[in-house]
């Protein structure tokens, strides 16, 4: 659909200007405050893959969370003579990147993916959406209402990871802290 | 809107994170473009995800699609329908969302580990362990 595509192309635009702008900005400060500008734009790209849960964990630990580590992180070992300088493989580091992501491009536009649009998928019921061919509008419908279906997918096929996860999260917070308080020797 | 362009969005945003993360000598920087890495690996699991189909659900299409159409008009749950398969790709990103946060707070506390003893953020002059 139309202004479905419009949203896609904003949000991409949006996010790898964000990045280009968190690797190229001089103050670490700003390119903090860029990295919020790719979180939200990844966000409203999980919305556009129907994947609205993963779009608010993403506001809430990446916007949320993660940037207001970094900026106060940032505020504690602010250096303002030297900024956020590079070191000397810039040049090197483009040639190989700039060769990897040519072979990405190439591996993935070439690869022939089993996806949905090759089939003829038919689901009736629920909302349509102007402009969409009928296996488009089925998979919506299918993706419509995921977030129940991930909480009994966490809690029961994945039960295990996410104990593990917990205590990964409880085992960063202890390690985090002693690592960060003060000795008095 | 389609794989490719979520796939190739993602292949620029890891490379973009990859420049920085090799070249950039501010550790907070660093840490910021492993961050944008997490996140481009995030958009290619939950693209694709949504968009391929496995091959034991295309081999018995049919079925499928009776079964959900079913189930949409009962109850509208999909939970006993294929579905749950098709979201194990956005399960692995919760996962990878959960490391990353552990790994940021960790980072982020060796950061003023280092700080504290050593005055520099920049990881060209952190070289103790320098034989």
């Amino acid at each position: 659909m139309f202004s479905l595509d419009v949203m896609f192309w904003l949000l991409a635009v949006s996010s790898i200007a964000g990045a280009i702008a968190v690797v190229s900005m001089d103050d670490v400060f700003w390119s903090a405050l860029c990295l919020v500008v790719t979180f939200l734009s990844i966000a409203g790209l999980f919305v556009l893959l129907n994947a609205e849960f993963l779009a608010a964990v993403q506001v809430l630990i990446y916007v949320g969370a993660i940037t207001i580590l970094v900026i106060f992180a940032i505020m504690i070992t602010r250096n303002f003579q030297e900024g956020s300088t590079s070191n000397g493989f810039q040049i090197i580091s483009k040639i190989t990147i700039g060769l990897l992501l040519i072979c990405m491009t190439f591996a993935l536009t070439s690869t022939d993916w089993n996806q949905w649009s090759d089939y003829d998928l038919r689901v009736t019921p629920g909302e349509s959406t102007v402009g969409l061919s009928a296996t488009e509008e089925g998979i919506r419908n299918v993706f419509s209402d995921t977030t129940p279906i991930l909480a009994n997918l966490l809690l029961k096929d994945f039960v295990l990871p996410f104990e593990a996860a917990s205590i990964l999260l409880l085992a960063a917070i202890i390690g985090a802290l002693v690592m960060v308080q003060e000795r008095n020797r | 809107m389609n794989l490719e362009n979520f796939l190739l969005l993602s292949a620029v945003i890891f490379c973009i994170g990859l420049y920085g993360a090799v070249t950039k000598r501010n550790i907070i920087t660093v840490l910021m473009c492993i961050e944008l890495m997490f996140n481009a690996v995030n958009i290619a699991a939950v693209a694709m995800s949504r968009y391929i189909i496995p091959r034991d659900i295309a081999d018995n299409l049919g079925a499928v699609e009776s079964q959900i159409a079913t189930a949409l008009e009962a109850n509208g749950q999909l939970t006993d329908t294929v579905l749950p398969t098709l979201l194990t790709g956005q399960v692995f990103s919760i996962f990878i969302v959960t490391v990353a946060a552990a790994e940021i707070a960790l980072g982020l506390g060796i950061v003023i580990a280092i700080y504290r003893n050593r005055d520099t953020v920049d990881i060209t002059e952190i070289n103790m362990m320098k034989g």
